[in-house]
């Protein structure tokens, strides 16, 4: 099966023109493949050491208004935070968005890529391309890839000539059209606040408050997920970013302390 | 069936950890010089420190063959971009660079865990901090290898800034000066030198300021 290696082309002009003593060098970057025919189980124990970051979660709907995408930022590998402050929203171009779930590394590299062929796409056709087209673009790369043990779980988020667009893309190759989703570790219980309380006529700021709530309770019981919770909103006049609280802060502000009422007060004892 | 465990790996650890502080107009660099594999010590002299470009260095720690490559590699790319560009290439395009050298050997990876630090193109201090498949960010500050799970709460705790990701955005510069932060540094390593047995010996420090660069040394437990 022939490897969609498109993106991975150099666009340099002058990469190949160098003297052969270097070809590795000056050839187009490519994968290194190991010799063996199952890429999973290569070095399975090793690659779990490496325990690279994961776990997440991430949510977009479309709304009356557009589309609403928030995410978390913690970064785990293993057990240990790696980070609290990822970026999980990609901005792919000024009104399309791509989130991140999986792999940090694989979903950054394929996501700057897409960008990069959005890119061309406009360069070579004078137009803008559709949600539609940049989610097929990737989900066609991931399904070359399908088995080498990629993880990726995007949804592609943004507002083309059609409207508002939200496509689901998978490392397995999966590629689905669709008005509610949530993806990660944390998904289960941002799902269960998200479908409780959606309404397709909500305003902008009803919408952000449910994105946000959503993705706060999902921090609150998924271990993997914390950090800051960013909420985006795509427009007709492409994406804005909304807020950015941090969860811990999102726990006081909805569940906020109230001093117990006291029934027996201790008194001070004097000169003891 | 019983599982087939391959007789040789081509991956080790030879351990270490390396730490880098940004701040206002400089960038700390440090790692230890202990490379170990196993129980056993390889040499009590070793740098895992590499100067990529005139602003920009690199600390990798975990299979040093890997990072050896990984150094040899970047420095032939960034030979090639002087001569295609007349000029040295800046820290944010190396942490690029670095991303995506990592990531075209996402199937067979670079057991590498590398932090990147340097000055940005306003002279501002930078570290890029990596994962070995490639995934990177900006932050004020990081630690990787073995230590790095005792040093990096302690940052935490003493350099802990503003998320970047927060709405309003709030400032995010480490405050201290840079005979701080070299103390700071210090104070990780004596730490962490107790109680994890691949950081040990010697300290390396590397300042980049407007100055260039100046390297020093310390002394670390060697037990």
């Amino acid at each position: 099966m022939k490897l969609d290696t498109s993106g991975l082309e150099s666009t340099s002009p002058f990469f190949g023109s160098g003297d052969e003593l270097c070809p590795e060098l000056s050839a187009a970057p490519s994968f290194s493949l190991p010799l063996s025919t199952d890429f999973d189980e290569f070095q399975k124990d090793t690659k779990a050491t490496l325990k690279h970051a994961k776990g997440t979660t991430t949510l977009a709907f479309i709304f009356k208004e557009g589309v609403m995408v928030a995410a978390d930022s913690r970064a785990s590998m293993g057990g240990y935070i790696s980070s609290q402050s990822v970026k999980k929203i990609i901005e792919i171009n000024p009104y399309m968005l791509g989130t991140m779930a999986g792999g940090a590394a694989d979903c950054q590299f394929w996501h700057r890529n897409l960008g990069i062929k959005c890119r061309l796409h406009e360069l070579a056709n004078k137009r803008r391309i559709s949600v539609t087209g940049a989610s097929k673009l990737l989900a066609n790369i991931l399904y070359s890839y399908r088995g080498m043990g990629l993880s990726v779980g995007t949804m592609i988020a943004g507002w083309d000539e059609t409207g508002p667009g939200l496509y689901y893309v998978d490392s397995e190759g999966g590629r689905l059209k669709g008005t509610r989703f949530s993806v990660g570790s944390g998904s289960p219980y941002a799902y269960g606040v998200l479908d409780s309380g959606y309404k397709f006529d909500m305003s902008i700021e009803e919408a952000a408050e449910l994105a946000r709530r959503a993705i706060y309770h999902a921090t609150f019981r998924d271990a993997a997920s914390g950090g800051v919770a960013s909420v985006y909103y795509v427009g007709p006049n492409g994406w804005k970013k909304l807020s950015g609280d941090d969860v811990g802060e999102l726990h006081y502000h909805y569940y906020p302390v109230t001093p117990s009422t006291v029934e027996q007060e201790m008194a001070e004892v004097a000169g003891a | 069936m019983t599982k087939q465990h391959p007789a040789w790996s081509p991956y080790d650890n030879n351990g270490g950890t390396c730490v880098a502080i940004a701040g206002a107009d400089y960038c700390v660099i440090a790692a230890d010089t202990r490379m170990s594999t196993g129980y056993s010590i390889l040499t009590r002299d070793y740098s895992k420190i590499c100067k990529l470009a005139d602003k920009c260095v690199m600390a990798s720690s975990g299979f040093q063959a890997d990072v050896k490559a990984l150094q040899k590699l970047l420095a032939a790319r960034h030979l090639i971009y002087q001569h295609q560009h007349n000029k040295q290439m800046s820290c944010p395009g190396m942490a690029q660079l670095l991303s995506n050298t990592l990531y075209y050997k996402r199937f067979f990876p670079y057991y590498s865990f590398n932090v990147l630090g340097g000055l940005d193109n306003e002279g501002k201090g930078c570290v890029y901090t990596y994962d070995a498949v490639g995934s990177y960010e900006r932050v004020g500050y990081s630690s990787q290898g073995s230590g790095s799970t005792l040093i990096m709460p302690f940052l935490d705790n003493q350099l802990k800034s503003p998320s970047p990701l927060l709405l309003p955005a709030q400032d995010a510069v480490t405050p201290l000066s840079e005979a701080e932060a070299v103390d700071l540094v210090k104070t990780c390593f004596a730490s962490a030198t107790e109680r994890d047995i691949y950081t040990a010996n010697k300290l390396e420090i590397v300042v980049l300021n407007k100055g260039g660069i100046h390297r020093e040394y310390m002394e670390l437990r060697k037990d």
